[in-house]
């Protein structure tokens, strides 16, 4: 099997923006892997720099912003330091990504059927009534109703979850071998949101691709992924399997964010906030980074802590590591 | 769409009608033509036959009751200077100013379009600012005073083009244009620019704005990550989505190009609408005056309708929405 070279592995990645106010490491040196056909879940606040590790591995972060060092290497091969044109050839085609907002996401005057064959014929080249056709699939394959007419329209005829099934269909028109999901059902009612997960699990897993997904929803993670890194002003602070880090999370961030989620066993006692707010990437605490929002911090803190192996596959980004199992 | 279209030409009649009212009265209070146009050595009943010949005697209620009943049956009157029907003799001078007016655009969007393009792409780069700059010096410097200045420059002391008339014209579809000899083209090239100046700072600085904003959109994210080439993305992506309030101005400025050029067809001595309502105004040349504003709205008002459509097929979702009205 491909198992000796992993989808992408993504090793110590810094990825910086240039302000006036100073350099901001949004991803202040991120390592990880996946596989095919798994599913990493990259959890964290708003701001802890999931993004733009979603961006960074696409080749489109922006100026101001830069790799500043690390390495992505998509199956074995280095992404950091290719050229814009040899990025555009895998972007889309192998490594495809999905945002948050249907709403954006497509270009309000254009028909459907132009924005899916426009991909198709960035990569390969293929004919006008081909092109077509495989979009009509796509657009079947994530379960669109009557595709045919459904090409000729246009994004404001569609509901929100229509549009995101739209974007996964075109994500899927090469059967990339990653696919990078930025909070893809953050915007969307409950209902829609389960529907949109399931597809996306049944597509993946018949085409065999690996997945990250970006988000702040555990409930999303727990259930649909098979590892997660949680991350914290631009660090992981915890890697491990869905149930390992869920179950027994290890660092007190994450502790925080599962107790944060209100819980049927849980009714009646009062919801466990974080207490504070995201620190600024400007002006992080020395040491740890969450030290000053840790009921467990003390002096030993002030160091920055590394990551460290508590069991094999399980890592965490802390001196005072909790023992105990979740509530 | 067919609905939408008579509902607004109905709308137009009533506009044309205030408009008719208000400019009727408008010129009445200005002055009387007659202390202008006779001679002053005339005596009283030579007086009174020109003003009863003019239509002058009547009370005003009832000189707009004529000029309306006349008006039902395509005449706006005469000329008082001319004596010929004062419509006829705007119709004549119409291409002229038309083939001003569309030169004047058309160099406004062929240059405003990609230089607001690229300042917007690359808003920090040298010539980014150069263009900004430009810009802001095409919207200040007043119209008059450029036209002389390029007069004097390409004119008079390089000799490249003729500074005053409309030179050689041609008839291309009945139509006598100068656009299509060189001696025409030549004629038309400097009044042309001078009156593009200030709409193509207006372009220019829509469309960095325009393209400025689109940038940051999600869509265009999207669409890189797609994996198009950044020429599509920014020609066919962002372009489309700028286009819609370009238009939208430029339609509503192509009634003002066409109103007002007055200033550029005074400097240049371009024989065009603009030239005959400064004359008739200086002349008290009434009919002219009333024709000339009434054609004006007219302008406006045709031209807001073929934007509005315009405007559907640029974006889908007005389409919709008058589909649902």
């Amino acid at each position: 099997m491909t198992q000796a070279v992993p989808t992408l592995a993504v090793d110590d990645l810094k990825t910086v923006f240039e302000t006036r106010a100073g350099a901001v490491k949004a991803v202040d040196g991120v390592s990880f892997t996946v596989t095919a056909g798994r599913v990493l879940g990259l959890v964290g606040e708003s701001g802890s720099g999931k993004t733009v590790t979603g961006f960074s591995i696409m080749g489109l972060v922006d100026p101001p912003g830069r790799i500043a060092s690390g390495h992505i290497l998509f199956k074995g091969r280095d992404l950091v330091g290719l050229s814009e044109q040899e990025m555009r050839r895998l972007r889309g085609a192998r490594i495809a990504m999905i945002f948050q907002d249907p709403m954006m996401t497509l270009n309000p005057v254009l028909r459907i059927e132009t924005q899916m064959v426009e991909t198709l014929q960035a990569h390969i080249s293929i004919g006008q009534r081909e092109a077509h056709e495989r979009a009509r699939e796509a657009l079947g394959m994530v379960g669109i109703p009557s595709p045919e007419e459904r090409l000729k329209a246009y994004p404001h005829q569609f509901s929100g979850g229509m549009r995101q099934r739209v974007a996964i269909a075109i994500a899927l028109l090469h059967r990339p071998d990653l696919i990078i999901a930025d909070e893809p059902t953050t915007a969307l009612d409950v209902t829609i949101q389960g529907q949109i997960l399931y597809e996306m699990q049944r597509v993946c897993r018949q085409i065999g691709t690996a997945l990250i997904w970006i988000t702040h929803d555990l409930s999303v993670v727990a259930s649909l992924a098979d590892e997660i890194c949680v991350m914290y002003a631009g660090k992981i602070v915890e890697q491990g399997s869905v149930d390992m880090v869920l179950d027994r999370p290890a660092h007190p961030y994450t502790k925080g964010l599962i107790g944060s989620v209100p819980s049927r066993n849980r009714k009646g006692v009062p919801l466990a906030q974080i207490p504070g707010m995201t620190p600024s990437l400007l002006n992080l605490p020395t040491g740890c980074s969450f030290r000053l929002r840790c009921t467990r911090a003390d002096a030993a803190c002030v160091a920055p802590p590394e990551m460290t192996t508590l069991e094999a596959g399980r890592r965490v980004r802390c001196f005072h590591p909790v023992h105990e199992a979740a509530a | 769409m067919t609905v939408f279209i008579i509902r607004r030409l109905m709308q137009s009649a009533f506009v044309l009608l205030i408009m008719s009212l208000l400019v009727f009265v408008g010129v009445f209070a200005i002055g009387n033509p007659v202390d202008i146009l006779i001679a002053a050595d005339a005596d009283q009943a030579e007086r009174d036959r020109a003003i009863a010949a003019l239509g002058l005697d009547l009370p005003l209620w009832e000189q707009y009751l004529v000029f309306l009943k006349n008006a039902a049956h395509g005449d706006l009157g005469k000329s008082f200077v001319f004596n010929q029907p004062a419509l006829q003799l705007i119709v004549d001078r119409m291409p002229a100013t038309l083939e001003l007016a569309f030169s004047a655009m058309v160099i406004a969007i062929l240059l405003g379009l990609p230089l607001g393009m690229y300042a917007g792409f690359q808003p920090h780069s040298r010539t980014a600012r150069a263009i900004m700059a430009g810009s802001i010096l095409g919207f200040s410097l007043p119209t008059f005073w450029v036209g002389l200045m390029m007069i004097m420059v390409f004119a008079v002391q390089l000799g490249w083009l003729p500074s005053t008339g409309r030179g050689a014209t041609a008839t291309v579809l009945g139509i006598k244009t100068s656009l299509a000899t060189w001696d025409g083209l030549a004629h038309v090239l400097l009044p042309a620019i001078n009156l593009a100046l200030f709409k193509l700072s207006l372009v220019i600085r829509l469309s960095r704005a325009g393209m400025r904003e689109n940038m940051l959109m999600d869509y265009v994210k999207f669409a890189r990550a797609k994996g198009l080439s950044m020429r599509r993305v920014i020609f066919v992506h962002v372009l489309k989505n700028i286009l819609i309030p370009i238009v939208t101005v430029l339609g509503l400025e192509l009634g003002s190009v066409i109103a007002f050029s007055v200033v550029t067809e005074s400097v240049f001595a371009w024989p065009g609408m603009g030239k005959l309502i400064i004359d008739s105004i200086n002349r008290l040349d009434r009919p002219i005056i009333v024709a000339y504003l009434l054609i004006t709205v007219t302008m406006f008002i045709v031209i807001n309708l073929v934007v509005d459509v315009l405007y559907s097929v640029l974006d889908p979702r007005v389409r919709l929405a008058e589909a649902k009205a």
